[in-house]
């Protein structure tokens, strides 16, 4: 089955579904946040893209993740209930406004975690050894790859909900706002993100592989 | 038959590896599926069930009994000591195995029947990647073994590991802990590899090494996603292989889940499998008793492939596995203090950067291994071995070979190595022998034997041979193979004894043909005390290669002996269409033509094009602030025959990272480009360093700095960046590394009794752990002022927490560390 067909049938399931993966083919590269996640702010990049050294090391970056990244999504799709003191149910707990405002109107949520493996941090950890700016461009561009990632997921999750006569809203990650981090401790086992997806959390809920997100992203019906 | 009781009675875990000798053994299919069937709750910890409701898991294990299963894995997967609390993990245990035991009882099946304790992985990432530390894991894992020995399972199962670091901590555990059975499943990914980039050739050589008893694959994908992987195993196992695949890819129907690969088809898959030669299947997620009883089905047309010894000689990292007696092996030696002042230098400086940047440089010049040789006089061997090993196999996928003379040295390195490494050395000497060869059994490893003994390096061949010989014999004594042996005849210099490299050359034959064993050199010692040594060590190489020579323990920088190595290869027929050898040619430096320019302006001289105010003053800092580091590196190595050290940093280095700092602070460069400055600075301290190591003396420096990412926070990349800014300014930069214990920062100011310590944390989760250690360096180190940075951080978070200075950037840190350093001075 596509990717759509699945995303499809587990957005029209009454009851929360079980976690599903997807494999997608490389994202196109978003040179502009790539340098951006590499601390090259996007005022400088005009003068930055002179620099033939720069263009090397970019060239270098990117022929060293070539078989280095894969890109993975694993999604389960919740229903939202919506408790008395006006707080959304979710499968854990939380009592964040920001997320409460951000689900405003929405019947699910789509619960998913994006990771580009750990093939990435084994690159930046060589790199920024034996040369720092390639490091710190490695660290950009896994930043970017998995971003890109979530960024083809959330829109293929938008084409099947407006197929299906509804709307998406806007992502939103454990540890923004007043969503605490310590939901990751729930959050990822509902994904089996260990075993399925190799995500693990450190004491202080930090993930690893690096490069990978966890987000919501709200449903609204018609 | 064999009665189950008796079974018991006589220690079954004999039985077990018995009764696989002829026969295929079958294992259960998912536990999971059938307990949510019976109506487990999401969240629900399945090992409490085991005491809850043990009717359930009896009724589920027997099924898979009655269906033909062999094996049945107690309810343990996740039972751990980071679940449960030693009582209950011990009473879950215990009723697990009483339950699998109670099924095997009321089953209706006529097979022979095991209990396995099931053991699954602790969930926590270990590092460097992660935060968990190796030994914590054994410890952990030794846990759930005990209480399993204690309950009296019959053999124990590892499964589902998705790293090979966890893998090896749960299988130490399983061995230390215990004499019984021990099986490793991995799960792969649609890749091939698991998830931290094991490939199974890699965990073939691992688990192998340290005497796994069957080893395969489970979960993940379905069959038949997972013969590319069963292939591989197959060809490098020499042990049982198993398959416990998931039946197809779930997904949701209604809210409950499905599989697509149904019974029958599940049963021709693996069958196919059964067929090539794996001895142990069963099923993963999704497979009910059905698929097990189709597979017994499906097996009753199919004979047992043997088991037979492949003799594939291999090392690996964490990732790959590395093969000897095919291609020749080229062995880094690079990383030796021997005669090296530099490299002297760096390990009684605790300069683990500088060993790491060897290991990265030899690693672009082509080698497969590098040799770790760690040993002086004065340092502390085994810690520092341990550490290196940590540190180089979080930087380098390549396999190390760990030289050390010290047994507890190499015991640590074999310990925390994530794979099979390569053991240097043994030789003929019983009291070398029995000291390493233990070690090697226990961790695994692919083990140097130098062709010497009590009675020294006899001088020829025939004496060597017979000493080789004497150590195959010994080593199987101890269960390792001729496979995981490789003999070094000794390479002695001709200028003493010009039959010498005639009598090697011999050894190496005699011992790759007639012992059929592979063989190594130490190369270049052949030439000692001739002039231009590079012929003669080049051209004995090539003789070697052409005598069976497996490896080559090498200098990688040495051209003569690369061309020796790629030419060799193409001429013999193990470089596919000379691709690696047009590769190699095509990146050869062109031959200098011609001497250099009458009148090239001398490096210390006024840059031609210098802008008018501010801008780089002379060559050398020209070079600097333009990032280009090989540059930099000749310019300082000429300026040293005319200015001293200390003038050219003073001079030239520190008003070069001065321009370019001041332009970052203006943003008038951008962060890459501080870091290439920075790089080709460090490129002009590496020869000022260079320099005063031969005379004995100390690089600049400017006052101590400590530096950590605190407790709970992995982020390391922007304290990686200042370290090396401050480094450049010439501080004494300790850097304690990512998630450091409060207490340890503090106890390493107060060695140093350093001024000046830097924080970071990039969440707000872990600015508590940064508040704590400047609470602690407050009572204890009070002289010490602290800075802190990090994405979290603002000057006024930095105040709440009691911080002297908040610094934006690696330049702010800089800044503020010389405004301490000058008032120290002055």
């Amino acid at each position: 089955m596509d990717r759509e067909t699945i995303i499809e049938e587990a957005l029209t399931s009454e009851k929360k579904t079980i976690p599903q993966y997807l494999d997608y083919e490389t994202p196109s590269i978003n040179v502009t946040e790539w340098l951006r996640y590499s601390c090259i702010p996007i005022y400088e990049q005009e003068n930055a893209a002179k620099d033939p050294e720069l263009a090397a090391s970019m060239e270098r970056a990117l022929s060293l993740i070539a078989g280095q990244v894969s890109f993975r999504v694993g999604f389960l799709v919740v229903p939202i209930e919506w408790g008395e003191d006006g707080y959304p149910i979710l499968p854990f707990e939380q009592k964040s406004e920001k997320l409460k405002m951000n689900l405003q109107g929405c019947t699910k949520v789509v619960l998913f975690a994006a990771t580009i493996g750990s093939g990435i941090d084994r690159l930046i950890r060589r790199y920024e050894k034996a040369d720092p700016k390639l490091g710190l461009l490695l660290q950009g561009l896994g930043a970017e790859r998995v971003e890109s990632l979530c960024n083809a997921f959330d829109a293929e999750v938008k084409t099947c909900a407006e197929k299906l006569g509804g709307k998406t809203n806007w992502r939103y990650s454990p540890g923004y706002g007043d969503l605490p981090i310590e939901v990751q401790r729930v959050f990822l086992p509902l994904l089996d993100a260990e075993r399925r997806l190799g995500i693990t959390l450190s004491e202080s809920c930090l993930m690893a592989p690096s490069k990978s997100v966890t987000a919501i992203i709200g449903v609204l019906p018609k | 038959m064999v009665n189950f009781s008796q079974n018991m009675d006589r220690g079954a875990n004999m039985n077990i590896l018995d009764y696989m000798k002829d026969h295929f053994l079958f294992l259960d299919g998912g536990m999971g599926t059938l307990l949510q069937e019976a109506g487990l709750q999401p969240g629900e910890l399945p090992e409490r069930w085991n005491v809850s409701c043990p009717e359930e898991i009896i009724r589920i294990q027997k099924s898979y009994y009655d269906a033909g299963s062999n094996v049945v894995l107690s309810n343990t997967f996740g039972a751990n000591g980071l679940k449960f609390d030693d009582e209950e993990l011990e009473t879950l245990i215990k009723a697990a195995v009483e339950n699998a035991r109670e099924a095997a009882r009321q089953s209706t099946g006529t097979q022979e029947k095991f209990v396995a304790l099931d053991i699954g992985s602790l969930g926590k990432l270990l590092k460097p990647y992660g935060d968990y530390e190796f030994e914590d894991a054994v410890a952990m894992y030794s846990k759930t073994v005990r209480f399993g020995v204690k309950a009296g399972v019959d053999l124990i199962f590892i499964e589902t590991m998705n790293d090979s670091y966890d893998t090896k901590a749960a299988l130490l555990a399983a061995k230390e802990n215990s004499d019984l059975p021990v099986f490793v499943s991995n799960a792969y990914g649609a890749d091939g590899k698991l998830m931290t980039g094991a490939c199974p050739a890699a965990m073939v050589a691992m688990l192998e090494g340290m005497h796994a008893d069957a080893i395969g694959a489970n979960c993940s994908l379905g069959p038949d996603q997972l013969v590319g992987v069963m292939e591989e195993y197959l060809e490098y196992a020499s042990v049982p292989v198993l398959l416990k695949p998931n039946a197809g890819l779930p997904r949701s129907e209604n809210g409950k889940t499905v599989y697509d690969v149904f019974p029958p088809e599940f049963a021709e898959s693996v069958g196919k499998l059964l067929e090539k030669g794996i001895r142990i299947a069963g099923g993963c997620c999704g497979t009910t008793p059905d698929y097990i009883r189709a597979v017994v089905e499906r097996s009753k047309s199919i004979t047992p492939v043997p088991v037979t010894e492949k003799n594939r000689s291999l090392v690996s990292s964490y990732t790959q596995a590395v093969e000897f007696g095919r291609s020749p092996i080229l062995i880094g030696e690079r990383i030796n203090p021997t005669g090296k002042k530099r490299f002297q230098q760096a390990l009684r400086e605790n300069d683990i950067d500088y060993i790491l940047g060897e290991a990265l440089k030899q690693q672009d010049a082509g080698v497969q291994l590098l040799d770790v040789n760690v040993g002086l006089p004065e340092i502390d061997e085994p810690a520092f071995l341990l550490r290196a090993v940590k540190e180089l196999q979080a930087v380098t996928d390549l396999p190390l070979q760990l030289d050390t003379t010290d047994p507890v040295a190499m015991e640590a390195g074999l310990r925390a190595y994530n794979g099979k490494a390569m053991v240097n050395s043994v030789n003929g000497k019983e009291e070398v022998m029995s000291v390493i060869f233990p070690l090697v059994a226990k961790y695994g490893g692919f083990v140097v034997a130098l062709t010497l003994d009590e009675g020294g390096i006899p001088d020829t061949a025939e004496e060597r041979v017979a000493i080789a010989a004497k150590i195959i014999k010994r080593a199987a004594d101890y269960g390792i193979s001729k496979k995981d042996l490789i003999f070094d005849p000794l390479a002695m210099t001709i200028s003493a004894d010009t039959t010498a490299a005639l009598a090697t050359m011999q050894a190496v034959h005699k011992i790759r043909h007639d012992l059929g064993v592979n063989t190594s050199l130490g190369i270049s010692n052949v030439s000692f005390g001739l002039p231009s040594r590079n012929i003669i060590t080049s051209t004995f190489f090539a003789l070697c290669l052409q005598d069976g020579l497996s490896a080559a323990i090498m200098n990688p920088y040495s051209q003569e002996m690369m061309n020796v190595y790629y030419a060799f290869r193409a001429l013999h027929n193990m470089d596919e269409n000379c691709m690696d050898y047009i590769n190699y040619a095509q990146n050869l430096p062109a031959p200098s033509m011609t001497a250099p320019a009458a009148g090239a302006a001398p490096a210390g001289a006024p840059a031609a094009d210098a802008s008018s105010s501010g801008g780089p003053a002379t060559e050398l800092q020209k070079a600097i602030v333009r990032g280009l580091k090989e540059k930099t590196g000749s310019l300082t190595k000429a300026l040293l025959a005319e200015k001293k050290p200390l003038e050219i940093i003073q001079e030239e280095v520190i008003p070069a990272l001065n321009i370019v700092g001041e332009d970052f602070e203006k943003k008038k460069v951008y962060l890459p480009q501080l870091l290439m400055a920075a790089e080709a600075a460090k490129a002009a301290f590496e020869e000022v360093k260079k320099l005063m190591a031969e005379d004995g003396g100390d690089g600049p420096k400017r006052c101590a700095f400590v530096i950590a990412t605190v407790h709970g926070d992995i982020h390391d990349i922007g304290k990686n960046i200042v370290k090396l800014i401050l480094e450049n300014y010439g501080f004494a930069v300790s850097d304690l590394g990512k998630d450091v214990p409060e207490q340890t920062v503090v106890d390493e100011v107060i060695r140093l009794h350093a001024p000046i310590v830097g924080l970071s944390a990039l969440m707000t989760t872990t600015v508590p752990a940064m508040e704590e250690t400047i609470k602690l360096l407050r009572e204890q180190a009070p002289w010490a002022k602290v800075c802190v940075g990090g994405a979290v951080l603002t000057q006024e978070y930095a105040d709440a927490i009691g911080a002297d200075r908040y610094c934006r950037d690696a330049m702010e840190t800089v800044r503020y560390a010389e405004e301490i350093d000058q008032a120290l001075q002055g």
